[in-house]
């Protein structure tokens, strides 16, 4: 079984986000990167499956030159293999991201002049995405690429089983659980909480620093929504109110429980 | 001159609360409101009405396809011309406006707080990003214009003069594809009080210091007849289940009281419980991120104060 999962390179933001002076970007000289939560987990589903069926697990990102870090994170949690779609520093939106990945899927972007074929053909079985990225949210670079590739598309999923027929995907909707049988290849977004990504072990940093990560360099193109500036939302910032020290603090506690109604 | 938006239903299948306040900030684009049903139409009652929908679309696909879905979208707006096509931030609103703006090429402008008409047929955006924790001002230059709605930034309100809803039924043309994706079955309602409408939220962090250390919280939670959530670092480190974590990429919580206990106050949690009506941090350290965002807080060990806490709630029962 082939996957191919895509993620995204993004700050690790703690108790703060801090813009630019410029309004134009979140601050990231006093933070490190990361990948989106549910990407990692899509990654670990991705090596899971793989593990079980055999495979191996490409693993894609649109990004700059520094986003090579969060590939090759995602080697040493057991992806076999890492394609950089390169950009220069440039916000992409959803609609071009897509298309970049579609392209890279497909063999256009490695190759760009293929011989002549009336379908372009997907060496993938699965593609793996997160849900939404942890910083724009756009909810939607899954669905369009599906799209793109005429294939079925399922999103925020909690569980994945193989089955003889394609997949089977669960999620949750208001309390119940949807489940959705769908033919393979297939597009799949997951949400974190599908399983518990592993920590990478220490052959596994060893050879995702060896690694070879592939470049591409896809063209950017607007997207029909420009952002124009960035902030922090108002009133973000208060002072709590200090009830006391330790336990001596308890009977303002309570009192306070009683006047907000929570007890009976 | 017309704005579409897509109704959820609730229980029952009354208009989801999550609707109603998509269909109130579908009134400030202008124009008329129409409305696209999938399901039971009689069951959405007078609240159309009261939130202005002018004409409503009766669409039967069958149970929840989401391409099929937004075929149907695609070919409404398109024959009302509609200026924008609106639905909630839900999972759902989001999957099937993806789908809408896949199949018609078009972007789509996910968890909008506000929209005005700008210059030339644009929209002025104001949307949401890391979950609310930073706003995006953006110019959507595309009709129609496709918008999700950041559902804890608007606040349903019915319209001035409530509208008397005419009702169409709608046959999408759909194809093999549109339904090759569908939801097959849902399984029974997980009992117990649910995380997302608990009254009482006991939040325990890094703070609670392993596995062993959530009995107090159970125990709290119980007397308040709450339950415990849990921040990221919880689940990441296998405490406990994903299913309690509150947080951005957890469970969205809305309680009257948000006890948070040993927890630090990462944007990824706060995104998570910014609706609690009342946030009380209890921390050992008053310079946490937490202590700006809580309306009140008790610096100290969690591990004195809620054992403490529990037994003057004891006493008071007895």
């Amino acid at each position: 079984m082939e996957i191919a999962v895509c993620v995204k390179r993004v700050p690790m933001v703690g108790g703060k986000i801090v813009v630019t002076a410029d309004g134009q970007d979140v601050d990231t000289r006093m933070s490190g990167f990361t990948v989106s939560p549910h990407e990692e987990c899509a990654v670990e589903e991705a090596v899971r499956l793989v593990e079980a069926h055999g495979g191996g697990v490409t693993v894609l990102t649109l990004g700059p030159p520094a986003a090579a870090d969060q590939l090759r994170d995602m080697l040493s949690l057991g992806a076999t293999r890492a394609v950089l779609l390169e950009t220069d520093g440039r916000e992409w939106g959803p609609i071009a991201t897509a298309e970049a990945i579609v392209a890279e899927v497909t063999g256009a972007l490695a190759n760009p002049a293929p011989p002549a074929s009336p379908a372009p053909h997907l060496p993938y079985d699965l593609l793996l995405f997160g849900n939404e990225a942890a910083d724009t949210g756009d909810y939607q670079i899954a669905v369009r690429v599906a799209h793109a590739l005429g294939l079925p598309c399922v999103t925020g999923i909690k569980n994945l089983e193989i089955t003889d027929a394609g997949a089977r995907a669960r999620r949750e909707y208001r309390g119940t659980e949807e489940v959705f049988d769908i033919p393979m290849p297939a597009v799949v977004s997951v949400k974190e909480g599908i399983n518990l990504p592993r920590y990478p072990s220490l052959p596994g940093r060893l050879r995702a620093k060896r690694a070879t990560i592939e470049t591409r360099a896809p063209q950017w193109r607007a997207d029909g929504l420009a952002k124009t500036g960035l902030r922090v939302p108002a009133g973000e910032s208060k002072r709590a109110e200090i009830l006391g020290n330790g336990a001596d603090a308890v009977p303002a506690l309570v009192a306070l429980l009683e006047e907000v109604g929570v007890l009976s | 001159m017309t704005v579409l938006c897509l109704i959820e239903h609730a229980d029952g299948g009354a208009v989801a609360d999550v609707s109603l306040r998509a269909l109130t900030f579908a009134r400030t684009l202008g124009g008329g409101v129409a409305a696209a049903v999938f399901g039971d139409v009689a069951a959405a009652g007078p609240a159309m009405g009261d939130y202005g929908v002018g004409d409503a679309y009766a669409v039967e696909v069958g149970g929840y396809a989401p391409q099929a879905w937004a075929r149907a979208l695609s070919e409404l707006a398109a024959e009302l011309s509609a200026t924008a096509v609106v639905a909630a931030g839900t999972d759902r609103g989001s999957e099937v406006m993806a789908h809408l703006g896949a199949i018609t090429g078009l972007p789509m402008a996910a968890n909008c707080v506000s929209a005005r008409r700008g210059a030339d047929r644009t929209f002025e955006l104001v949307r949401q990003r890391w979950a609310g924790s930073l706003l995006e001002d953006a110019v959507l230059d595309a009709t129609p214009a496709l918008l999700t709605v950041a559902v804890d930034a608007v606040v349903p309100a019915p319209a001035d003069e409530p509208a008397a809803t005419a009702v169409h039924p709608f046959v999408p043309v759909l194809d093999d594809a549109d339904l090759l994706v569908r939801a097959s079955e849902s399984a029974e309602r997980s009992a117990g009080v649910s995380l997302a409408t608990a009254r009482v939220v006991v939040g325990g962090g890094r703070g609670v210091g392993g596995p062993d250390g959530f009995a107090v919280l159970e125990e709290l939670a119980g007397l308040l007849g709450g339950v415990v959530g849990v921040s990221r670092v919880v689940t990441s480190e296998g405490w406990r289940p994903h299913k309690q974590q509150v947080g951005q990429t957890g469970t969205r919580i809305s309680p009257e009281l948000y006890l948070a206990c040993g927890i630090s106050g990462a944007i990824q949690h706060m995104a998570g419980c910014q609706s609690a009506k009342h946030i009380v941090a209890v921390n050992t350290d008053p310079d946490a991120p937490i202590i700006s965002r809580a309306d009140y807080a008790v610096i100290g060990d969690l591990n004195q104060v809620l054992p403490a806490l529990v037994e003057a709630l004891r006493a008071r029962t007895a």
